[in-house]
């Protein structure tokens, strides 16, 4: 081993311990008692059997949780997505001033100064029979009843996912919409492109790693709750992770350790597939 | 530097030593308050971590113990699977635990509490026949679902295991418990509510809740159902599979007609569906319906023909509890049924194990309402001072003697448990 490779590994290893202690290390805890054996109500026997991964395969309930679970993921990463573009393009590209525009970008964040709970819980009283936008409806006399979807439905998931999620979009989006030359936009105005061909042609190709990383974010903080769906849809729905919860109450940790191998085996496959469509490094290297 | 280090540290064990023997002579002596000035200076760097669920793990209860008492009472507050996970996963960050009954089917295999002395505990003598001997007014309580009884006694202070009959010592010591039933909404139901069927009654459409935790939840709605006469079980405390079956199918159908306007997981969702109007009739704590009444709604603790879901907790000490803590800790269990909690709790309509000393902690007003069943003679308050109901009001359902002997069924740990809970994802997922 010639002395600059030795530099290098001892300057890899301090980030390759972290990620060996705190990510490998319990990954590796949770994939062996996933193949533990459960007994009632005293937990892991030690054992190697697949009974755990059957359970949970063969059983429809489970499947039904994961497509429900996966459709709010589609429908949010959308909705986040058109979101995050057009508020960053607006920061970015219409904002002229940059501290106008760093302090709008601050502004954006102001709802993460409360906690994650108070900004789901708060959206019911704008929602309920009784809440805002039905007393304003009905005095209006738009309807004559309470409109009764607007919580404690698919609705107010979404809703709820997207106020707390739509962040985690922006953030990445802006910045590589910041990294873009400003002198590009306007080589390609002068080169006669239409505004929509600009942002089509010039502005989405090179925020891709942005919208990349924010999808990511998404599709993780997505997939990997409970308790928003649970909360907003007033208990109606559930989702791939409330099986995991359900186990825990019963002390059965290799079954939810099970369930937790193939969620992360699920959002690594769509994380796979994200980064496939852009090569994150390679455009962080530009 | 080393040598320094080595003269504090024998100072330091010194002390420790001197302190632990002067405990053990007092603990020994069996005259612990005849030492006070030892007692108070060993014991006040203690603190005992009581840990349970949000409705009696209460700040209040801590503050004034620790006042009372010389050393600190920590309270933390965790939900039911939270509760037994932490006692298993990591007993060593509880001293006292504050489980329910059917709880103990989970810990005490386990072997992570001691059982307790009761010997130790003064007013054992005083403690409510219901958890010692199984009986309440006189008369054999139900023993469908997991009745106190049942798990009171051990043969040791580190068997494994329930023992039959009385012995010295106990599972927990018995601390608060409560006859539940349905919540309603007097002003939005439009018609009396006298059954747990009226839980599927079709005239709540979309206005009805039930809670989504599978061990209470189904007990709700195992009610519900041989009220509406849906089906008869052998035993409602230990359904079958091919009843509980039946039973999550009903809740499922009724859940794609649109009957459950929510399902809820904590104590705060219920009391602002009720307190919203969302609801109109749904399973409820005690404590939810004072909150509700506490914002000047009405809401009623309706009292219905089948009788009362009865459940009860205790206080168990944790298996590393030894020495000058468990003394300490032996100290706290006494304080906690001496008065000052029962006359707290009452309040928010739960009734302590010695109901005796709650009675001298409360007015002759508040004492007649709570457990006597009179009307008031004035303003009943909340146990943070709001009022919850008027001069003229009598408590839903009567007196203590009234309520407790109509428990129908306990709350339990049923042996088809996990077949519930995966049944029970399917109503979720549903």
């Amino acid at each position: 081993m010639n002395k600059n490779s030795l530099i290098t590994y001892l300057q890899v290893a301090p980030l390759f311990l972290v990620l060996l202690l705190f990510v490998i290390a319990p990954l590796a805890l949770v994939v062996v008692v996933s193949f533990f054996r459960y007994q009632m109500l005293v937990g892991l026997v030690p054992d190697f059997t697949f009974k755990n991964y059957i359970d949970i395969l063969t059983n429809p309930t489970n499947w039904w949780l994961y497509l429900s679970t996966i459709r709010f993921t589609a429908i949010v990463l959308a909705i986040t997505f058109v979101l995050g573009f057009w508020i960053s393009y607006f920061l970015v590209f219409h904002v002229r001033n940059l501290l106008t525009a760093i302090g709008l970008f601050l502004v954006c964040t102001v709802p993460f100064w409360t906690s994650n709970i108070i900004r789901m819980i708060s959206w019911r009283p704008v929602l309920g029979k009784e809440g805002l936008i039905n007393s304003a409806l009905l005095q209006l006399g738009v309807v004559d009843r309470p409109v009764e979807w607007f919580l404690f439905s698919d609705f107010s998931v979404i809703v709820a996912y997207v106020h707390l999620f739509t962040l985690f979009m922006i953030v990445p989006i802006f910045n590589s919409m910041a990294r873009i030359d400003p002198a590009l936009l306007e080589a390609a105005f002068d080169g006669g492109a239409s505004r929509w061909g600009v942002v089509w042609n010039v502005v989405l190709p090179l925020s891709k790693t942005g919208i990349a990383l924010g999808a990511v974010f998404v599709v993780t903080l997505v997939m990997g709750d409970f308790f928003v769906v649970s909360v907003m849809s007033g208990g109606l729905s559930g989702s791939a992770t409330s099986g995991i919860f359900n186990d825990l109450q019963f002390l059965n940790y290799p079954r939810a350790a099970a369930s937790a191998v193939i969620l992360v085996i699920i959002v690594l496959m769509i994380a796979a597939a994200i980064f496939r469509l852009v090569d994150v490094r390679k455009e962080l290297a530009r | 530097m080393t040598k320094n280090m080595t003269k504090r540290g024998v100072t330091r064990r010194g002390v420790l030593k001197g302190g632990a023997a002067a405990a053990g002579l007092a603990a020994g002596s069996g005259v612990v308050t005849g030492f006070p000035t030892i007692w108070a200076q060993t014991i006040k760097d203690i603190t005992l971590n009581h840990t349970g669920m949000s409705y009696s793990t209460l700040i209040d209860i801590a503050r004034q113990a620790s006042q009372d008492l010389g050393f600190k009472v920590e309270m933390s507050v965790t939900d039911h699977p939270g509760l037994t996970n932490r006692m298993v996963n990591d007993p060593k960050s509880i001293d006292i635990a504050d489980s329910e009954i059917w709880q103990t089917k989970v810990y005490v295999p386990l072997g992570v509490t001691q059982a307790v002395d009761v010997k130790k505990i003064k007013l054992w003598d005083q403690i409510t026949p219901l958890y010692k001997e199984g009986k309440f007014a006189g008369k054999e309580v139900s023993r469908e679902g997991d009745s106190p009884y049942e798990i009171m006694y051990r043969a040791a202070t580190d068997a494994k295991e329930f023992h039959d009959g009385p012995t010295e010592w106990a599972t927990f010591m018995p601390g608060v418990y409560n006859a539940d039933t349905l919540g309603i909404r007097p002003d939005l139901v439009g018609r009396p509510v006298t059954k747990w069927g009226d839980l599927f009654s079709s005239d709540f459409k979309g206005k009805a809740a039930i809670q989504n935790i599978p061990t209470i939840g189904i007990m709700d709605a195992i009610m519900a159902m041989e009220s509406s006469g849906e089906l008869k079980y052998g035993d409602k405390g230990n359904p079958t599979r091919e009843e509980l079956d039946k039973t999550i199918a009903k809740l499922i159908d009724l859940k794609k007609g649109g009957h459950w306007r929510a399902l809820w997981n904590t104590f705060d969702e219920s009391v602002n569906l009720m307190a919203s109007g969302e609801v109109v009739i749904q399973s409820m704590w005690s404590p939810a319906v004072t909150a509700v009444q506490t914002q000047g709604i009405k809401c009623v603790y309706q009292p219905l023909e089948e009788g009362y879901r009865g459940w009860g907790n205790g206080l168990a000490l944790m298996s590393h509890l030894e020495g000058i803590r468990l003394d300490a800790a032996y100290e706290y269990l006494n304080w906690y049924v001496s008065g000052w909690v029962g006359g707290f709790i009452a309040k928010q309509g739960y009734y302590i194990s010695v109901p005796e000393t709650a009675k001298n902690n409360l007015s002759e007003n508040e004492w007649g309402f709570f457990y006597g069943g009179k009307p008031a003679t004035a303003d009943i308050t909340s146990p943070t001072g709001e009022k919850t109901n008027s001069a003229g009001d009598v408590r839903d359902g009567g007196s203590y003697e009234e309520r407790f002997s109509k428990v129908g069924v306990w709350n339990n740990l049923m042996t088809e448990a996990e077949f519930l809970f995966s049944k029970w994802n399917e109503f979720n997922a549903a």
